[in-house]
């Protein structure tokens, strides 16, 4: 098994093939492997609790683990509270510490 | 492989898209973390370290150049390269054929030129690799 990091940076509700990486990033967790999906830039707008349409509530009930860069929040002033409780926020240290894991293959979407 | 070294290579022509600023982030990350780093500055990325670069006053604001202190992606490339200049290591190679199609030959101190032929040397070498396109 693998550790798989996607590093989404679009934003959902302009790039409709957000879902195929969410779809991606579920068939791998449904197969055992480790999988972190990584918010960055306008990603960060379907971390909110208000996007109803976002795909990521699915995504976490599959047993992906979602984060959110802290920049990005900041500079759209999303605060960490407004977003799915289940979505950490996190700071591209730990962005860096998953991708020089080894057996580990860094996506970016 | 007991060091650990990050390879990523990017496209996006300068003052274009967030992804350049984020790309700079993680080698910053790096570097910081003592993990070396290697970047592969493809098509219009070569144009990031091009020397000419000029911050500019903001006529819109009345700001002067000092009071505007507008950021350029040759200032990120050389403080980047500070950072990485011994241990831990960034190697910044620009892709020689995407450099001549833009005359971008003028770069800050410390950018080599190469081909996908080391792209591919500094991916094999390294901890993990990192793409980042164009959309």
């Amino acid at each position: 098994m693998s550790n798989y990091v996607f590093i989404e940076s679009r934003d959902p509700f302009d790039s409709p093939d957000c879902s195929f990486l969410a779809d991606t990033a579920a068939a791998l967790k449904n197969r055992g492997n480790t999988v972190t999906v990584f918010l960055v830039q306008n990603a960060v707008l379907g971390a909110r609790k208000q996007a109803h349409k976002s795909v990521l509530p699915q995504l976490l009930e599959s047993g992906v683990t979602i984060l959110a860069d802290d920049f990005s929040l900041r500079e759209r002033g999303i605060q960490s509270d407004e977003c799915q409780s289940a979505i950490k926020t996190a700071s591209i240290d730990q962005l860096v510490d998953l991708i020089v894991q080894e057996n580990t293959k860094a996506v970016w979407h | 492989m007991a060091e650990k070294k990050l390879t990523i290579a990017i496209m996006d022509a300068p003052y274009e898209k967030a992804s350049t600023i984020t790309a700079m982030r993680i080698v910053s990350a790096a570097l910081t973390k003592g993990i070396d780093v290697n970047v592969f500055a493809y098509e219009g990325a070569v144009n990031l370290a091009m020397k000419e670069q000029a911050p500019h006053a903001n006529p819109v604001k009345g700001t002067t150049v000092e009071q505007e202190e507008h950021p350029t992606t040759k200032e990120f490339v050389r403080s980047l390269l500070e950072l990485g200049k011994s241990n831990p290591q960034l190697t910044w190679v620009n892709c020689g054929l995407c450099v001549d199609e833009r005359g971008a030959v003028n770069v800050v101190d410390g950018v080599k030129r190469g081909s996908p032929a080391d792209f591919l040397k500094m991916a094999n070498e390294s901890t993990n690799t990192l793409v980042i396109p164009t959309k």
